[in-house]
């Protein structure tokens, strides 16, 4: 790859473009960024797995990380850096990676940076009136600039929606207007039972069909990655996991893994399959209520209770050797906080097939329902080429055909040594949403099956420093959550404190494709479609 | 008549409960003046009825709301204490329980639900961020606790707490409510909902965006 880009662009050198971190990274002006952007794209990258907004002092930057879709795994970085603080501008790539839209709307909340030719920028998590960006170093985070409000902001939306003009620097707006007098519409949300927390989604209706659907961040915001840089590595990782909290054990063991990276600390093989059966636990507690709560949001409360019913035993095994049952707050940088319970063995091995046999039963209760399936079936069609412009990882991507886990592609911890399947569907439906998670219960019981005999005895931490510092630069993980792809970009100046964290969510791009598959199903469907999704909002917020 | 047997639960005794100075110190608050012996009576059966059939207002922002539906599932089963009808309106709802981080955006939210509902009302904080930013203390965009923005009755610690310790917490807003005089209850200040003027409001981007 790397010849080919230097043989294609004459002016790209051989200090622009280095390996590190086990990626490609190139640097480049912004005038040349949409260029090289198409190439790369021309390539098989064509998967944009976020962008990182950087505050480097003097400039403001932001770096692409940039996958191929038939293989994940395999990562471009691509810099590019704008050293005007006042009206930073840079171009837009939104036309080149769809799901570069709604990314480039969050650098530029944070950073105020403008994106020439995005059709929205509007604020994305913080409201429109709020002064200052909060990610720049020199935010001032006076709680006089920036009081508790005491009533609603209107929408910009109801007014018009800004748009950029391309060839003036930043200054140019123009407003077009996004509903006109005699569209309807209505607000689900942000504080709506059946909106999988604090969402807040515009819908524009004509009758009983969706048309449009409009989703509005920041009810959750909490400023978690302003907070990580004045905290210290150990401190961060009780933040990770109250990100998404129904994988917060896989979250932080991403953090962990990007730390244990760039300090190449070998963890324990103890450590590293205790972290991998807690994994698939968690996702397994993960996907009952996922799919609990779905088939609640179809009516059937009955499947709810029985997958908390199911999730309980998992509870109780976290909290019989981490103390915690939903904060398992286990795995540290290093190893695993405890050594596990003497009852743990046991107890997940009795799981395993209690589980077996309850799945059967849900398959019977709401599976074969043909009401359900009514419901479902035909529903909310996303194809495989948008899922992946979209960026849509995670089993909702999977149930389009595209096989994008992390865990196949990339194998972390121990799952390059046990057997299981990567399950696909290609429907594309909510049906298939919906099944394909059951399915993955299967596949990890059987992961956890393979790893439950097989803890193997030693320490279950590495020794690990008082004061964790990172060497200085650009630290990427990924790992594969209940949901899809989690990422955790680290930069690092060497001190205790990290320069920069940025997480990957894998549900704000889920929202994404609600805007997708939602217009022209009823308004009931749209909740539906919501929980067949999965989404978890504190994890787009931040 | 004797507290412990006016607040009882189930079969929880008197002394199991933590924090009971505060609820005789309330009493005494409210025996202030006395009371007719008919209209105690009253009271009581009023009491009972209420404090058995409170129903709640569902208002879980973040992870605690994940211990909220583990509370209302099969094993926890707060249905044994009569709050399982909960509501998704606020005009139909005797309590409001904050789970979760409330942040600014979504403060005048919980303001206006609050004011939304009707009277008697009571308010629980649930969790550390709700009692006062918890984990999220140092950051810019999180109230520090909801008690900045609506009066609280009872707070539950934790980060989450357990669901045991939110049915505790259910337990002490229970007997708050059986020593209350339902005749006299404290007065809450009014509300006037204002409806914003649009015309007013209408965004004039060219000054407030580019500021
Ligand atoms: S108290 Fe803890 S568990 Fe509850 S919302 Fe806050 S961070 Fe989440």
């Amino acid at each position: 790859m790397k010849e080919k880009l230097i043989n294609r662009f004459d002016w790209l050198t051989e200090a622009d473009v280095v390996m590190s971190d086990g990626r490609l990274t190139i640097a480049v002006e912004p005038a040349k960024l949409r260029e090289i952007a198409r190439f790369i794209k021309e390539c098989g990258y064509d998967f944009l797995v976020d962008i990182v907004g950087i505050d480097y002092g003097d400039d403001l930057g932001t770096i692409y990380y940039i996958a191929k879709g038939s293989d994940t795994a395999d990562t471009i970085a691509l810099q590019t850096k704008s050293d005007n603080r006042e009206n930073p501008v840079l171009p837009t790539i939104c036309d080149i990676w769809e799901v570069g839209q709604v990314y480039e709307r969050e650098v530029h909340d944070f950073f105020g940076i403008v994106f020439t030719d995005n059709p929205d920028l509007r604020r994305l998590f913080l409201r429109e009136r709020w002064k200052g960006f909060p990610l720049r170093k020199d935010y001032d985070a006076d709680p006089a600039i920036n009081p508790i409000p005491d009533r609603n902001e209107l929408f910009i939306d109801m007014d018009a929606l800004p748009e950029m003009e391309s060839d003036e620097d930043g200054e140019g707006r123009t407003w077009k207007m996004m509903y006109d007098d005699n569209d309807y519409i209505i607000n689900f949300g942000p504080q709506h039972p059946a909106m999988h927390g604090v969402l807040h989604l515009r819908v524009r209706l004509d009758g009983e069909i969706v048309r449009t659907v409009d989703p509005h961040f920041g009810y959750i915001h909490r400023g978690i990655e302003k907070m990580c840089e004045s905290y210290t590595y150990p401190q961060i990782l009780h933040l990770t996991d109250r990100l998404d909290y129904l994988s917060g054990a896989i979250n932080r063991h991403a953090f962990c893994l990007c730390c244990e990276k760039a300090m190449q600390i070998e963890v324990p093989q103890r450590a590293v399959v205790v972290r991998t059966i807690f994994d698939e636990l968690t996702r397994i507690a993960s996907h009952l209520l996922g799919w609990g709560s779905m088939c609640m949001d179809m009516g059937a409360v009955t499947a709810f209770i029985y997958g908390m019913r199911d999730r309980e035993k998992i509870m109780d095994i976290f909290e019989e050797t981490a103390g915690g049952r939903l904060m398992v707050n286990y795995h540290t940088i290093g190893g695993v906080a405890k050594d596990i319970h003497p009852n743990f063995r046991r107890r997940v091995k009795e799981f395993i097939p209690y589980m077996r046999k309850m799945l059967k039963e849900h398959h019977m209760l709401f599976t074969g329902n043909p009401i359900a399936t009514g419901r479902m079936d035909g529903v909310g069609r996303l194809s495989l080429e948008k899922a992946i412009a979209l960026g849509i990882t995670g089993p909702s991507g999977r149930a389009s055909g595209w096989a994008n886990d992390l865990r196949k592609a990339a194998p972390y911890a121990a799952y390059d040594r046990v057997d299981f399947e990567q399950v696909l569907r290609s429907g594309g439906e909510t049906f298939d949403r919906y099944v394909i998670r059951l399915h993955e219960i299967e596949q990890s019981l059987r992961i956890i099956e393979q790893l439950i005999d097989n803890i193997p005895e030693g320490p279950y931490t590495a020794q690990v420093k008082g004061v964790i510092k990172l060497p200085e630069g650009d630290y990427f993980q990924r790992v594969e959550n209940a949901r899809g792809q989690f990422g955790v970009h680290i930069t690092s100046r060497g001190d205790k404190n990290p320069y920069r964290v940025k997480f990957r969510s894998p549900s704000m791009v889920l929202v994404g494709a609600l805007k997708e598959i939602a217009p022209g199903n009823k308004v009931a469907d749209l909740i539906m479609l919501g929980g067949s999704l999965d989404y978890v909002i504190p994890c787009i917020d931040r | 008549m004797d507290m412990s047997r006016k607040t009882r639960i189930k079969d929880m005794r008197y002394e199991d409960f933590n924090d009971n100075e505060y609820l005789e110190k309330y009493v005494e608050e409210l025996r202030r003046g006395g009371t007719n012996v008919v209209v105690a009576k009253i009271n009581d059966i009023i009491n009972w009825g209420r404090s058995n059939s409170v129903w709640p207002l569902t208002f879980a922002t973040s992870c605690c709301g994940i211990e909220f539906m583990s509370m209302s599932a099969a094993r926890y089963d707060f249905a044994r204490f009569g709050w399982e009808v909960y509501r998704n309106s606020p005009r139909q709802a005797d309590i409001l329980m904050v789970f979760g981080t409330v942040v600014h955006k979504m403060a005048p939210v919980l303001k206006r639900l609050y004011d939304q509902m009707a009277e008697p009302k009571y308010v629980m904080a649930i969790g550390a961020c709700a009692i006062g930013g918890g984990p999220f203390k140092s950051s810019y965009h999180v109230v520090m606790g909801v008690d900045k923005i609506i009066p609280v009755d009872v707070f539950v610690p934790g980060c989450p707490p357990r669901p045991d310790a939110i049915l505790y917490g259910m337990m002490q807003l229970e007997r708050k409510i059986k020593v209350q005089n339902f005749f006299k209850l404290p007065q809450q200040p009014e509300v006037k909902e204002e409806v914003p003027d649009i015309a007013k409001e209408s965004y004039n981007h060219e000054r407030e965006v580019n500021q």
